[in-house]
């Protein structure tokens, strides 16, 4: 907005703006109170849960929800196999994509664009066709319940590689012609030189797979059915299931557990987030 | 399912000089060059096996694999985990296309998948024209939007099944003030529907409004300038200026959301596991039933096909359209 001296800008400055302020109010309201709400109700006593009309704050907020949930489903475990589960699988992916990326990019091997091909094709095929041929295999493995069984079989990067190469491909040549000429190998090349000038698409990269991997449902559910495995929101599918009746301030509890770290992750890094989660859209 | 944003790779400036024709060389001396590049070639493919490799097989392994096993799979009448199998041929595609079932299944995918995509287009778009306003506090407004949408859809579902609550709820509450009672979201059709469409547009609202700001800001000013000047009212140079220039940004949230609606699962799963009586069953979720539920993985494995083939014609119409007729501001 740089043309402020035409003349029609200058006429529309009246205070017209009120309508977008409450709009703009009104929209943030609504978007923000469903989370509002849950960590509300995640602090009230059962009877205040359960009051026609609302009772819109919780009288004396304590944490008994919290420790019920904690009892009723290994809480500790669950957060503790969560994290675990997504910097490990977070961590790797990184790797794989990064490393798979500086071939594509910086190594001359036969069939390369082949290669780069099946990478990107992979883009394409819904994870939903793969499920019933790897649960098979990680069964046959005797995978089933297991991190592993978790793990291995989403670590594959396909997105990633396809950010870092895009990344790659705007870098300077001379910087790693004169790195080679001073003789460095494509490892000492790899770290101490691509990965310095790639810290924003590679901090992108990784908030995304950490995102990706501590929301991740389907395949751990099916996976894991031995709660000292599972991660959190499988273990909100536990906790759903284990009451008869829905014991809301326990459940949403538990949501807010598994909730509140990726919303932190997100206040705290939103550009770089936003960033990786708009260069292409990861879905699931 | 992944969508690639619209940026296009420069072609490799990696590729090496093509023969590089030294004239006029000594014998030997051309003889220690090829061995020298002979050895750099081969320390180049050894390199790039360690390094593309481990990700290489892992697709292999668990993308492509799969992929045609589940082909295979679908001509089988098979039970998940029995050691038996029958081999029905297109048999489980039939029973597909003439299952009493199906057309309920398409049909709710249907309207799922276009009153989810169609309104967090429309809804987005007009968050993202009023975040493009010099607000103060718009970025308060902006990381409130896009929240919901770096959230698990499990968890998602679990909060919202809470809001809609027909006794104790938020939306019973804020419906009473206008004297409406609440519908019984939970088990009277249409609305265990209407309560999923809700939740998904609210999750990923903020992603559309974001990138269509973005769209928004690469229009250039001069562009309106010059309509405001020719005297267009806001909502002309919007419909005539800035909306057809947005081309690009709608067709790649089109896409990309057609793809995400089509396969979402998680949020279905937290609030109504399909029902009640199938009326929130998407063809997504029937696969789940199917292979997980029923065991019957050899149908599953079709259905699994049948969605696969439809994302497939989607992503095929979006490269066609990348590559012809989308303007680029």
């Amino acid at each position: 907005m740089t043309a402020t001296t035409l003349p029609q800008t200058a006429r529309r400055r009246r205070p017209p703006q009120v309508g977008g302020y409450v709009t703009m109010i009104f929209a943030t309201l609504v978007l923000g109170a469903p989370l509002l709400w849950m960590a509300l109700a995640s602090l009230k006593a059962p009877d205040e849960l359960y009051q026609v009309p609302l009772q819109w704050l919780p009288a004396q907020p304590n944490l008994d929800n919290y420790a019920q949930a904690a009892g009723a489903i290994p809480l500790g475990r669950l957060l503790v196999n969560s994290i675990g589960l997504t910097v490990v699988g977070a961590g790797l992916k990184v790797a794989l994509g990064l490393c798979c990326a500086y071939a594509l990019v910086f190594l001359d091997f036969p069939f390369r664009k082949v290669v780069f091909g099946l990478v990107i094709a992979t883009l394409m095929i819904p994870p939903q066709i793969t499920i019933i041929p790897n649960y098979t295999l990680v069964a046959s493995l005797g995978w089933l319940n297991t991190y592993q069984g978790i793990l291995v079989p989403g670590l594959a990067s396909a997105f990633g590689t396809f950010l870092f190469r895009q990344h790659f491909l705007t870098l300077p040549r001379s910087v790693l012609e004169a790195a080679e000429l001073d003789g460095a190998g494509h490892w000492r090349k790899l770290w101490r030189f691509v990965v310095p000038m790639s810290t924003p698409t590679l901090a992108a990269v990784a908030l995304v797979s950490v995102v990706t991997e501590w929301n991740d449902y389907l395949w751990p559910f099916l996976v894991v059915d031995d709660p000292s495995r599972m991660t959190l929101p499988v273990g909100l599918t536990l906790l759903q299931n284990t009451d008869g009746m829905t014991n809301w301030g326990v459940l949403l509890a538990a949501t807010v557990v598994v909730t509140l770290p990726v919303l932190l992750v997100f206040l705290v890094l939103q550009r770089r987030l936003v960033a990786g989660l708009t260069a292409g859209a990861v879905t699931g | 399912m992944t969508t690639i944003a619209t940026t296009r790779a420069p072609e490799d400036p990696g590729a090496p000089p093509a023969g590089s024709a030294a004239p006029e060389r000594t014998e030997p001396q051309r003889l220690r060059r090829s061995r020298l590049a002979a050895g750099r070639r081969r320390t180049a493919l050894l390199w790039a096996l360690l390094l593309a490799g481990p990700n290489i097989a892992l697709l292999l392994v668990f993308v492509y694999r799969p992929l045609v096993e589940s082909l295979y799979l679908s001509t089988l009448q098979w039970n998940l985990g029995s050691p038996t199998a029958r081999f029905v041929g297109l048999g489980n595609y039939v029973e597909w296309f003439t299952a009493p079932t199906t057309g309920r299944i398409v049909l709710t995918t249907l309207v799922f998948t276009v009153a989810t995509v169609g309104g967090a287009m429309v809804l987005g778009l007009g968050l993202a024209l009023l975040l493009n306003r010099k607000l103060r506090g718009r970025g308060i407004a902006r990381t409130v939007a896009f929240a919901p949408y770096v959230l698990g859809g499990f968890a998602v579902g679990i909060l919202w099944l809470f809001m809609f609550d027909p006794r104790y709820g938020l939306i019973q509450e804020l419906l009473g003030w206008v004297g409406i009672a609440s519908p019984q979201w939970y088990t009277g059709r249409p609305w265990p529907l209407v309560m999923v469409i809700v939740v998904y547009l609210w999750k990923n609202l903020g992603y559309v409004a974001l990138i269509y700001l973005a769209g928004l800001q690469a229009v250039p000013q001069d562009l309106k300038d010059a309509a405001a000047l020719d005297g267009a009212s806001a909502a002309r140079t919007l419909r005539s200026v800035v909306l057809p220039l947005l081309t690009p940004t709608t067709f790649f949230l089109l896409v990309t959301m057609l793809l995400s609606s089509l396969q979402s699962f998680d949020t279905i799963k937290a609030m109504t596991q399909g029902g009640p009586l199938g009326s929130t069953t998407t063809l997504m979720y029937s696969i789940y039933v199917e292979s997980f539920v029923n065991g019957r993985a050899g149908y599953a494995s079709a259905v699994a096909t049948i969605l696969f083939l439809v994302l497939l014609a989607v992503t095929a119409v979006q490269l066609r359209f990348v590559q012809q007729k989308v303007h680029y501001a």
